[in-house]
């Protein structure tokens, strides 16, 4: 079955910079310096949280799903995967992981009021969803695989924005019909 | 129909083409010498915000890859082409598409004052330049596909590719639902293993074509996608 290459953090919730609660059906958009840590904790499990990344300092240059797949050869994002934008950047390393929508979108990129726009609203990353590919090349769609508490945690590679819709889709079991908060940690680079 | 055929070009390798295709007509593209790749993209020509949703295209119809009867879904909801004919099977909507330092890095660097026209163009350039012809640029640009090609991933995860995926004469038609910008490379695909840069043609036909009826087979193929083309009925009204 699908490698996960689950690891916990050693970086503790008390030394965090900034610690940011998104509500169930919240957008939320923070800007994470290169060599900072950035934590989504799925607070009450089974969470989807969809979030894409953009270059700090040029939105055009963003998130790429089918670049990040294809350079580490595994359609899988776990644990010391690169995530790879349109023009080549590493954006960040997942460094943690413990886990085996859009209109929110829009909302966060207007309230950011940066020129951005619907253009900018790529392919997002599902954490803590489980959509297993099989070699026969169907899609299958398992319960999310996330509990209480467990995280993804990243290293930003460079300056980064990071944009969360924290999904409100109502119909989908992957949260058991029931959208839920998540909550997001921020450590300098030289935390220990 | 040959009776219907509008227009007929050969797209050589390595080259990038463009064409807004009408509600009601039909592209078919044929690997006239076997083992083509085609990097496609689509956006809705009049509304370019628009544009191919390639993981609701692949979450709706529950597949990793394209064959006939599956739709290319908008991040509207709504049908932008439908896959009527396929002769192959498989085509590859995962592995995105090749960029000048992964070309470079495969094929070796080359110039156009050295090479002309047998310089090496990868799909994400070629891409960007037709975008800047209708006005967009980098941000328009989102996840692709690559008709005839197949790269299959094994129990853990692992991304192959597979080679002669498609014979000479394999060919697909996409029947647009809506008045489609339709961006086409035929550049290698990002993963294929042949060590020289060898890029194939493909035929380009444009066809007028029947109004799917309420049976059509894309249409029925499962509820998402005929609530997908009831939104793109009601957009036309």
């Amino acid at each position: 079955m699908q490698t996960t290459n689950l690891k916990t953090s050693l970086l503790k919730p008390e030394a965090a910079l900034h610690s940011f609660v998104v509500e169930a059906g919240d957008p939320f958009v923070v800007e994470i310096t290169q060599g900072q840590y950035v934590r989504i904790v799925d607070l009450e499990g089974n969470q989807a949280v969809d979030t894409i990344f953009y270059n700090a300092h040029d939105y055009a240059d963003r998130y790429s799903a089918q670049d990040t797949i294809r350079e580490q050869g595994n359609v899988y994002l776990t644990t010391g995967t690169s995530l790879v934008s349109t023009s080549g950047n590493v954006l960040l390393t997942i460094t943690a992981d413990m886990h085996a929508c859009r209109n929110s979108f829009l909302k966060g990129i207007q309230q950011w009021n940066r020129g951005m726009d619907k253009r900018d609203i790529t392919s997002n990353i599902n954490f803590f969803m489980n959509v297993p590919v099989t070699p026969d090349g169907n899609l299958t769609f398992e319960d999310g695989v996330s509990d209480a508490g467990k995280y993804v945690e990243l290293r930003a590679e460079m300056d980064v924005l990071m944009v969360i819709s924290n999904c409100p889709q109502l119909n989908n079991p992957c949260n058991g019909y029931n959208p839920t908060p998540v909550q997001i940690l921020i450590w300098d680079k030289n935390v220990q | 129909m040959e009776s219907s055929l509008l227009w007929k070009e050969v797209l050589p390798g390595g080259a990038t083409w463009s064409h807004v295709l009408k509600r009601g007509t039909a592209l078919r593209i044929t690997d006239t010498e076997g083992d083509a790749n085609v990097a496609a993209y689509f956006l809705n020509f009049e509304n370019s915000s628009e544009r191919f949703n390639l993981p609701d295209t692949l979450k709706a119809q529950h597949t990793a890859r394209l064959r006939a009867g599956h739709v290319l879904f908008s991040d509207m909801g709504r049908v932008l082409c439908s896959i009527t004919e396929d002769t192959v099977g498989w085509h590859d909507p995962i592995a995105g598409i090749s960029n000048a330092a992964l070309i470079e890095k495969k094929y070796g660097k080359t110039t156009y004052q050295q090479s002309r026209n047998g310089w090496y163009q990868n799909a994400r350039d070629g891409f960007l330049i037709e975008l800047g012809k209708y006005g967009m640029g980098p941000r328009d640009l989102h996840a692709t596909v690559n008709f005839f090609s197949k790269v299959v991933v094994d129990d853990s995860g692992n991304m192959e590719y597979v080679g002669n995926n498609s014979p000479k004469g394999s060919y697909i038609e996409l029947r647009a639902e809506m008045n489609v910008l339709v961006l086409l490379n035929t550049s290698p695909h990002p993963l294929n293993t042949d060590p020289q840069y060898a890029p194939k043609p493909v035929e380009l036909s444009i066809s007028r074509v029947p109004t799917p009826m309420r049976d059509d087979r894309c249409r029925t193929l499962c509820p998402e996608n005929t609530r997908g083309f009831v939104m793109t009925e009601l957009y036309f009204l």
